[in-house]
């Protein structure tokens, strides 16, 4: 395996904090000045106790936020002044996203719901992108389940159809807050298995937030998150 | 932007608007039923309005002369003052003889020549006492050039007996003279002008133009036998004439009047209660259409701020996967139109069959001509209205912070 540091940085954050106003007076910085560098093929957990800024980190390296300070690189482009058109661009070719509550849209098919993003940047998929998007269902074990409804599916199954779902477009950069914080155990080590297989097949970078600490052991790092701030930033490698 | 492109991002749109009015049937369904009743009663209301109006015109210019060119009224003449002097006057006002107007042959040509003037007949008329036996009427002779005359108005369809001939001693009457009178075809009629000018005519045909006041005061003769009745030999009194564009008349009539140097009187000042009317009709429609018009905008713009909130995590999702807030904008834009061009689409069809219905199963009185050309004008202007009151929910949509959409149960 080649060493983190000479594969590609996805992504790198210097300084960055975020602070809510919650009423005028009322200020309540969440993060303080984290600093972040993830390269391509890097598969990290993201662990702290709740009301940590798990979310918060991870909606703004997923562009749904900005910091407050700092500065935030994705794919080597600084994206805090960038406006709502490029954030948008650089989320849907960059960033595949997959929600605790897998959050697939009930008003379209499992299919659909796969290739949701390429529908949205470009508009009626082709031929290929079908094709793309039944492999992907394929990989996650869903084959032939493109034309059933959300509604009719398991949980566990929803949270494929979402990872099939964030892959569609080949992102660099997965991000997962708790996906399998609704899952049983079980289906919550395949999920978990899946973001490994995705994670060696592609070489996108993962970072996954989890409460689960043996989820979190099977990553090549780990990200403490406590207060705001990294406890430490453990390699697997490092640990005995 | 390249055409293709933009079919392509309006494509996302629509699948997503689509999808999402589908998700919420009787809600969809419901606001389709309101926007459809109220372009159902816009269309009827329009078409109604519009035909009964042409029918009421159309009644009182078929009976009468869009603008009427009349000899000035005799005034008594009054020295001009002289400088520094005050003059009291008593004036009793001169009674208005009948007379001709002066070289009418003249005004008749020019008349002829006017580009907004269709058709030009010259009339003498004045009144006369129609006896038959011991029954007396008092009438109203009108000496006409026939072919000049019936493009003013159409006697001849409305004759119910007989003939249309005048001269050589033939007169036409209306059904109500002729009742009075006890006349029928070919019966002789004594008309006395006073002074002893007397002539004894045949009528040759009845009318019935379906104004009481004509059909029993008018006496239909040619303009030589009535100048020679009326003592006006080879004078006329009157220059009917019809325009191009009726409600144009008044303006007609100023500019005759002015190129003539006599009076000209349109149809508009003789039925100024008539245009009253029809001027505050059109109003009344106009404002049912405008009210109906902001209720269906503020029931689109209600259903979408619900949809909106309904669709909050999923705009959330959307926007994580790749949406811009001007998509977003767009996919609620694209609900209101869609809204607005369908429900437009049934109640133009519910408003056609209810003119069907009216003019089939109706009180038969006037019939609605089918408003074909008011119905894509009327989708048209409801998809704007739909898309113009979705303006407001969708950019509260368009606006909603991701991170926080997201979360939203
Ligand atoms: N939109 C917001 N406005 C104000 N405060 C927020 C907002 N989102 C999160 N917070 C606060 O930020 C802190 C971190 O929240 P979050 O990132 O969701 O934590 P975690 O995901 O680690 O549980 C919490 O105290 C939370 O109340
Ligand atoms: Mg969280």
């Amino acid at each position: 395996m080649s060493d983190p540091a000479s594969r590609a940085v996805v992504l790198r954050l210097r300084a960055v904090s975020k602070t809510y106003h919650i009423a005028t007076p009322q200020e309540h910085e969440v993060l303080h000045g984290i600093d972040l560098q993830l390269a391509s093929g890097e598969l990290a957990a993201l662990v702290g106790p709740s009301g940590s800024g798990k979310s918060t980190l991870l909606n703004l390296i997923g562009l749904l936020d900005t910091p407050t300070s700092g500065e935030l690189y994705l794919l080597e482009h600084p994206t805090r002044s960038m406006d709502d058109a490029a954030r948008t661009r650089l989320r849907n070719e960059a960033i595949g996203f997959v929600f605790q509550f897998h959050h697939l849209i009930p008003a379209f098919s499992v299919l659909e719901n796969v290739l949701m993003p390429l529908i949205l940047r470009h508009g009626k998929p082709g031929a290929d992108d079908i094709e793309q998007a039944q492999s992907l269902l394929a990989d996650v074990g869903l084959a032939g389940f493109g034309a059933k409804k959300p509604s009719q599916i398991s949980g566990g199954e929803q949270q494929r159809v979402a990872i099939a779902r964030a892959l569609v477009t080949r992102p660099a950069l997965l991000l997962a807050d708790e996906p399998t914080g609704n899952l049983d155990t079980q289906s919550a080590d395949r999920i978990f298995e899946l973001f490994q297989q995705v994670n060696s097949r592609f070489q996108c970078a993962v970072l996954v937030v989890t409460h689960d600490n043996s989820l979190a052991a099977r990553c090549s790092r780990i990200l403490n998150l406590v207060d705001g701030r990294f406890q430490s930033s453990v390699s697997a490698s490092d640990r005995p | 932007m390249i055409p293709g492109a933009v079919h392509r991002f309006l494509w996302t749109e629509g699948l997503i608007a689509v999808r999402f009015l589908f998700e919420n049937v009787m809600q969809t369904l419901l606001i389709l039923a309101g926007i459809a009743g109220g372009v159902a009663v816009i269309v009827f209301i329009t078409a109604l309005i519009t035909g009964l109006q042409a029918n009421v015109i159309e009644r009182t210019l078929g009976t009468q002369a869009h603008v009427r060119i009349l000899p000035l009224d005799e005034v008594n003449y009054q020295p001009p003052p002289a400088d520094d002097a005050m003059i009291l006057l008593l004036d009793s006002p001169r009674a208005q003889r009948l007379r001709s107007i002066s070289n009418w042959q003249a005004v008749r040509d020019m008349l002829d020549a006017a580009p907004d003037v269709q058709a030009v007949s010259p009339v003498v008329s004045g009144p006369a006492l129609a006896r038959r036996g011991t029954a007396r009427a008092s009438v109203s002779l009108v000496g006409i050039d026939p072919q000049r005359y019936q493009q003013i108005i159409a006697i001849a369809p409305s004759l119910v007996a007989g003939r249309f001939a005048v001269g050589d001693g033939h007169a036409l009457v209306g059904t109500e003279l002729a009742r009075t009178l006890g006349l029928g075809l070919g019966d002789k009629l004594r008309l006395d002008a006073g002074d002893d000018r007397i002539a004894v005519v045949d009528v040759a045909g009845i009318f019935e133009l379906g104004v009481r006041e004509l059909d029993a005061r008018f006496v239909y003769l040619d303009l030589k036998q009535t100048q020679t009745l009326l003592d006006l030999p080879g004078g006329v009194t009157v220059i009917d004439t019809t325009v191009d564009d009726i409600f144009t008349a008044d303006r007609v009539a100023a500019r005759l009047a002015r190129l003539s140097g006599l009076r000209a009187e349109s149809w508009m000042e003789t039925n100024g209660q008539l245009l009253n009317a029809l001027r505050s009709q059109s109003l009344t429609t106009q404002m049912i259409r405008v009210f109906v018009g902001i209720s269906v905008a503020f029931g689109i713009a209600s259903v979408l701020a619900v949809s909106v909130v309904q669709h909050t995590r999923e705009i959330g999702i959307l926007r994580a996967m790749g949406s811009s807030r001007k998509q977003v904008l767009r996919v609620f834009l694209v609900q209101g139109g869609l809204l607005g061009l369908l429900g437009s689409a049934i109640g133009a069809g519910i408003g056609w069959a209810l003119v069907q219905a009216f003019n089939t199963f109706g009180p038969g009185l006037f019939f609605i001509p089918v408003p074909l050309a008011l119905i894509p004008f009327a989708m048209v202007i409801a998809c704007l209205t739909g898309v113009l009151a979705s303006a407001l929910p969708a950019r509260r949509a368009a606006r909603l912070d991701p991170a926080v959409a997201i979360r939203y149960v």
